[in-house]
């Protein structure tokens, strides 16, 4: 009878982990069996190297350069905001702050992750955009510089907690050995303590990485969805998701653009997967 | 006894549904987000009237609405375009003849924010504009700020009308600032000194103030009489004229009661 159960615990959860797995490969399928049929209209090369889209026009542009250039600027601009919040949180909660800060401030740093990112949105347009306007006297708020603060502060949770979980398992001992050889708190933290957690502290900036450039609503919403290649930080730009999630619910299903659209989708699944592959690397190479 | 008394009872039944039967169905429409509050609000009321017959209404975009019309997967398929010639081709090889039911007018406001001191530009001057030629509102006599462009996105019916009416087939400058909803361009142009957008005439609020075009305000008079340059019609596509529950959906839309449904969503009536 313990037996029956067992096994039937195992049918079971082997099952769920194969339902992710078929959830998994009927998504990629799917997005390359409507994507690929683009590259008939248009060859890969031309498709990524051309700044021009022009999905309605006629002869329509197929050209997601300045997509792709929209999509890393605001994440890049992310990023270096949200690695020093991240980071420092992350130090300060794991290494300097008492019980009681610690205890507050971890639940709120994570309060921040669950914030639903339509209303990052919506706060980034009606508040940080007529701000940016009146403060550096810019024609547009919704530009690179306005999405990427708000992008910044969505990836901050995620660097902070993955960051100082990789701190806090940094053994004790190194920490007492540093201190014994005469090393002050700070010499500790910064030449001991963060080299010995620096593979989950980069893998939780791949993780922030990979949130930050597949994040829609926030683009669609304060990137300004300019299809250019900018020329300043202040200048609005057309991220990958944002056009997809503006363009696709009015394309008819089969029609080029339709399979653009699916074509920006492997891209941008492409350059997701490569981030995780990485992740996945370090943090296999650190158990070894 | 039993079996009598339950002739009797279906026999009634029948009696009594049968003039409701001859009218019953279902009537499917698709298409245009533009034309969606119209059919959303007509089909409400019209469902609340007609119990027996039962309307879904879908968006998905004006090419879709045609695109289901070729196909036959709706009854009415709305558009805030016209067919265009190759749908035409499309639909006849098909077997399906479309037929255009002209529903409402709109207007395409041209919306600036409301410190902007220009009140009037012409159709050429806006094609100049949305192109990039024209830059700075100082050369159309304006204060030195520079022109913030805001377009609808590509795929909707309000750009497309907007870009074969103003800009006349030519490409849109890539620095404009394409927007999901009429709504997101409104409040981006009421927050941006330098913005000029577009949106439907049920869109202007006092926040924001639309200008003339080719001297011509965007209201109800000039808009029906065609004499506002942006204006277009709304249309719900059928297969060959309307017969049916969907004569009697589409009568209703074009009845005074339907009409005024189509000025409380924010349009203009047909006549």
């Amino acid at each position: 009878m313990n037996k029956f159960k067992e096994t039937s615990f195992k049918s079971v959860t082997y099952l769920a982990s194969l339902f992710t797995i078929v959830f998994l490969f009927a998504i990629i399928l799917s997005i390359f069996y409507e994507g690929i049929p683009i590259f008939k209209h248009v060859s890969l090369i031309k498709f990524l190297t051309s700044p021009s889209w022009h999905p309605t026009h006629f002869p329509p542009d197929f050209g997601i350069l300045s997509l792709i250039a929209g999509s890393f600027l605001v994440t890049l601009g992310a990023l270096i905001i949200s690695i020093p919040l991240g980071l420092g949180s992350a130090i300060y909660i794991s290494e300097l702050a008492g019980p009681t800060s610690k205890e507050i401030l971890k639940p709120v740093i994570e309060l921040l992750a669950s914030i639903p990112s339509v209303v990052y949105g919506l706060f980034g347009m009606a508040f940080l955009s007529p701000l940016l306007i009146k403060i550096f006297h810019v024609p547009t708020g919704l530009n690179i510089f306005s999405a990427s603060i708000i992008l910044g502060i969505m990836v901050v949770p995620i660097i902070s907690s993955m960051s100082e979980d990789a701190l806090s398992t940094v053994p004790k001992s190194l920490r007492e050995a540093s201190l014994a050889l005469g090393a002050n708190k700070w010499e500790t933290i910064i030449r001991v303590v963060v080299p010995a957690a620096k593979s989950g502290i980069f893998s939780s900036i791949i993780l922030g990485f990979g949130r930050a450039i597949g994040e829609t609503m926030v683009v669609l919403m304060v990137a300004g969805g300019a299809a250019q290649i900018p020329k300043g930080l202040f200048q609005p730009v057309r991220p990958m998701p944002a056009a997809i999630a503006a363009e696709m619910g009015e394309t008819v299903i089969g029609s080029p653009h339709f399979h653009a659209l699916y074509g920006i989708s492997i891209i941008l699944f492409t350059v997701t997967f490569i981030s995780i592959l990485i992740t996945e690397f370090i943090v296999h190479r650190r158990k070894k | 006894m039993n079996f009598k008394k339950l002739l009797t009872l279906s026999v009634l039944i029948s009696l009594i549904s049968l003039p409701l039967l001859a009218q019953s169905g279902k009537i499917t429409i698709a298409g245009s987000t533009t034309v969606l509050p119209i059919a959303q609000a007509t089909a409400e009321i019209f469902m609340d009237s007609h119990p027996e017959i039962n309307i879904s209404v879908r968006g998905g975009g004006s090419s879709v609405g045609i695109a289901s019309i070729i196909a036959g997967t709706a009854d009415i398929g709305d558009a805030s375009r016209h067919i265009s010639t190759k749908e035409i081709a499309q639909a006849r090889e098909n077997g399906i003849n479309p037929y255009e039911n002209i529903v409402a007018n709109d207007g395409i406001a041209i919306i600036l924010n409301k410190n902007n001191p220009i009140n009037d530009l012409s159709l050429s001057q806006l094609q100049s504009i949305y192109t990039g030629k024209i830059q700075n509102w100082k050369e159309l006599g304006g204060p030195s700020l520079p022109i913030v462009l805001i377009s609808r996105d590509v795929s909707s019916g309000t750009f497309e009308v907007f870009n074969s009416i103003v800009l006349s087939g030519a490409k849109a400058a890539e620095s404009a600032l394409m927007l999901a909803s009429n709504n997101a361009v409104a409040t981006t142009v009421k927050d941006t000194p330098g913005a000029i957008g577009y949106a439907g005439l049920g869109y202007v609020t006092d926040a924001i103030k639309a200008i003339k075009v080719n001297g011509v305000m965007p209201a109800k008079q000039t808009i029906q009489s065609k004499e506002y340059p942006i204006s277009r019609t709304l249309h719900m596509y059928t297969n060959g004229a309307p017969k049916g529950i969907v004569k009697t959906y589409i009568d209703f839309i074009l009845s005074p009661e339907g009409q005024a449904l189509v000025e409380e969503q924010g349009f203009i009536s047909v006549d």
